[in-house]
Formats: structure tokens, sequence, C-alpha cells
């Protein structure tokens, strides 16, 4: 395949967007996934790709405020977006409270689903500050886990919904 | 083995005019892209064949949802997310904003369109069974004007439709006002989120009394495509509900669908199951 990260690369275009707060222009084939000119040209391999078919949540990212699999967007479809990745969820050194909580009540193993859950509990808690557990199961229920049982996730967003539990 | 991806070609139309300006220069060249959530999975599988496709997502006038007194008109843009955020149609049209949450999952709902799941055919898909119960039209555009059709008829076959390749789907149109009705819907798969349907019901009933006064049943997942269960509607229609006559609606729609076997399921547990379904809907909405 030619080089699809050199700007004149024949059949390439450039998207332009932000991802993660900063300005970026992907050079990429229109049909690339997201997930992988993410991967690939910016380096965020925070997103994982478990399936590749929409079916797991691994490669969660947020557009324009809205969660999807990058899987299933093509780069052209991304002009204009501001994406936000796992990268973007913590901004500091400081984990932000759902990734602490992750830690701290067991909701990460083997990590692979991690990325994806984290951001799909963050993009839960940012519309619902108090979901019941039915909302947060049903939040959840497009990110697969083979890990944890998904319980002691539940249990992790719980948690991470009081500040004060979670820091002690 | 994954596609070529260089070998795709994708062009953003800046207004709905351009894009239908394109589909009518070169039809059948150009194929519309909506959310990908389904072209997108058979691009990662190597078995998109088409090549060219128009990206149509960031087309605003295929958004957005409108009440007038008469009906709803949904953007064939509208995702689910939309529908099940949406108060108008949680009150009026409960079992669309049903079938939309049991699409997928979150990320699904957000990406995946009314009318991407309309002319994406597939026979499993979930929202049309709702669709058809409603009565919803179709509007659909070209650069030669525009036709509104019944959304009852419009797939003829398997990927078979009622659409020219120089159409989009435009709107999507629900008739209000219908009152007295009863309604009924169940989606079966082997998961409650994501999974993709092995049988999806819907079904409204009106009842004069005792009697069928009027009756909409649509199936999913057990014919070429999503079916409107004619015969079966006209034995019902007319009659009085008892155990005779829900058995016999039973053997006329065992003659109306024709499941198949596939990696979702079995001919024979499809057959079952629907034959099942119809009689939930019927024994539940008369004793109600």
């Amino acid at each position: 395949m030619p080089d699809a990260r050199s700007p004149d690369a024949p059949g390439t275009i450039a998207v332009r967007c932000r991802v993660n707060g900063r300005d970026e222009t992907l050079h990429d084939y229109p049909m690339a996934r997201l997930l992988d000119t993410l991967r690939e040209k910016l380096h965020l391999t925070g997103i994982k790709e478990g399936c590749g078919e929409g079916e797991c949540g691994a490669c969660s990212v947020e557009i324009d405020g809205k969660l999807v699999n990058s899987c299933l967007i093509p780069v052209a479809q991304v002009e204009g977006a501001e994406i936000r990745t796992i990268e973007g969820v913590a901004t500091t050194e400081q984990l932000s409270v759902v990734q602490q909580a992750f830690i701290s009540y067991g909701g990460a193993q083997c990590g692979i689903c991690t990325p994806g859950m984290v951001l799909a509990a963050v993009n839960l808690l940012e519309q619902n500050n108090h979901p019941t557990e039915p909302e947060i199961r049903a939040a959840l229920a497009g990110n697969l886990c083979r890990c944890t049982g998904y319980m002691k996730i539940f249990e992790s967003i719980l948690r991470a919904c009081d500040r004060t539990e979670v820091q002690s | 083995m994954r596609s070529f991806i260089p070998d795709y070609e994708m062009q953003t139309p800046r207004s709905l005019g351009a894009a239908l300006d394109i589909l009518a220069r070169d039809p059948g060249i150009w194929r519309p892209f909506a959310g990908g959530t389904d072209l997108m999975v058979l691009l990662e599988a190597g078995k998109l064949a088409h090549r060219h496709y128009l990206n149509i997502w960031n087309l605003a006038e295929l958004r957005g949802i409108e009440s007038a007194s008469w009906l709803i008109s949904l953007g064939a843009l509208t995702t689910y997310t939309d529908v099940r955020r949406n108060a108008t149609l949680a009150r009026e049209f409960p079992l669309l904003c049903r079938a939309a949450a049991e699409t997928g999952g979150v990320a699904t709902q957000n990406r995946g369109t009314l009318g991407g799941n309309i002319a994406n055919a597939s026979p499993a898909a979930d929202t049309p069974p709702a669709l058809l119960i409603y009565d919803a039209e179709l509007e659909l555009l070209s650069s030669r004007g525009s036709r509104r059709i019944p959304y009852r008829g419009f797939h003829g076959g398997y990927k078979k439709m009622d659409l020219r390749p120089d159409e989009l789907v435009g709107r999507i149109f629900l008739p209000r006002g219908r009152t007295g009705w009863k309604s009924y819907y169940r989606k079966v798969g082997t998961r409650r989120a994501q999974a993709i349907s092995k049988v999806c019901f819907a079904g409204a009933v009106r009842f004069d009394g005792k009697i069928v006064d009027d009756i909409r049943i649509a199936i999913g997942s057990v014919a070429p495509a999503v079916v409107c269960a004619t015969q079966t509607e006209a034995y019902v229609r007319g009659k009085s509900l008892d155990a005779a006559a829900i058995a016999a609606a039973r053997q006329v729609f065992a003659k109306e669908i024709a499941p198949i076997d596939d990696i979702r399921s079995t001919a024979h547990y499809r057959h079952v199951v629907a034959l099942n379904l119809l009689e939930e809907f019927l024994t539940t909405t008369a004793a109600q």
C-alpha cells in the first residue's frame, strides 16, 4: 500500500478536525477507518481494536460529544469534528475520577476493553451524573469485557459518582 | 480478509442538491453512505463489493424531527438516539422508540439512521416493523423531484426495493392522530443489546368491542425482507379473538412466513417463535 501518511499520496484526502483539543489535519484515504488513522498517524494507541465490526466497543471515541465506534467511521466523515479519545479524558498526570475508580475497585483487568469502558462511562456521567445501575448497564451495553464479569465495572462507575468514596 | 482501502472512493457533497446531482449524473455509480454501521462492517470483512460512496452524513436537509398537526416528519438521517430522545415519538409512537433502543448499543444508536435501516434493506432490520405498523410513508428525492409512497410495499424481496439509483430516502412520515390502537413489539435476539434479531415482531390492533376492527402485523427475519403479514391481517379482521380464531390465525401466519437457517438461528426456531409472538400479540392485546 502506498504511504497514506504522505500528504500527497494519490487518492488521499486531508481532513481537518480537533482531536483532544488540538487542531489536526489527517491525511488518509477517505474510507480509512478513524480507528487506524488515529492510532497510526496520531499514535493514540489507547484506542483498541477488538472485533472491528462495531460489536465490542474497545475502539470507542467521542465525536462531537457522542460515543461512537471508531472502527465504523470512515475518516472522510470527521471533517470539522471535535474528537475525544481516552487520551483526552485525563488532561494532566492526575487520573480522572472514573479512571481512578476503575483502579480502586477492580474495574480494569487485562485492559483491552478499559479505554472504551472508561470513555462510555465518562460519556454517560457527563449526561447523567447520578445514573442508576440499570442506566449504567444500558449505557455500557455496547462495551464487551471478557475478564471482569462486569460487576466490578458497574461498581467502579457507581463509586465514581461519589467522589469522596473514590478518594478515600 | 480485509478490504484494500485505497480501492474505495468517497466524496462529500456540500448540499442535498449537489448530492442529488451526482446521483443523477452517474446513476448507480455513487451510493449513499450515512452512519456506516452496516457498510463499515462489510468493509472490514472484505465484503463491500461497491466501491464509490457519497457521504451524506452532514446533509442538514436530511436531519431533524418535525411535528405538524397531522404527521411527524423524520429526516432520513435521524439516528436511533434522536428517536429515543424525542418526547412526541415516545408518547405517540412508542414502538419506534422501543425498536431504536433495542438496536445495537449507544455507539451504534448514535450513528445508525432510520433512512439507512430502510435503504440497507436488511430482512433483520429492527425499526422497519415498527414503521410499518404505524403506516409510515417515505419521501424519495431525486434531481427530478420527489415522490411520496407508502412504506408498506417498498421492500419487494431480498435487498430489492422501490428506490431508483438516482433517488435518496429523504424523509419518513408518520401519520398522527390514530386513536384506540393497542400495540406490541418484541425483538428476540441472543443478547438484549448489540445482537441482531432472530425474529422481530411488531403489531397494532384496534378492537370494536370484542371484534378486530383493524390490524397491522409486520415482522423481520422470517422472509427475504421485513414483511407485513397481509393474509393474517385479512383473516383476523372482523373476528373475535377466541382460542379457535387464534389457532387458525397461527396457521394462516405459518404459511405466510418463510424463515431460513443462517448464522443467527434456524428456520425451525424462527418459525416456532414467530407463531408464538403472533399468539402473544393477539392474546395480550385482546385481554387489555
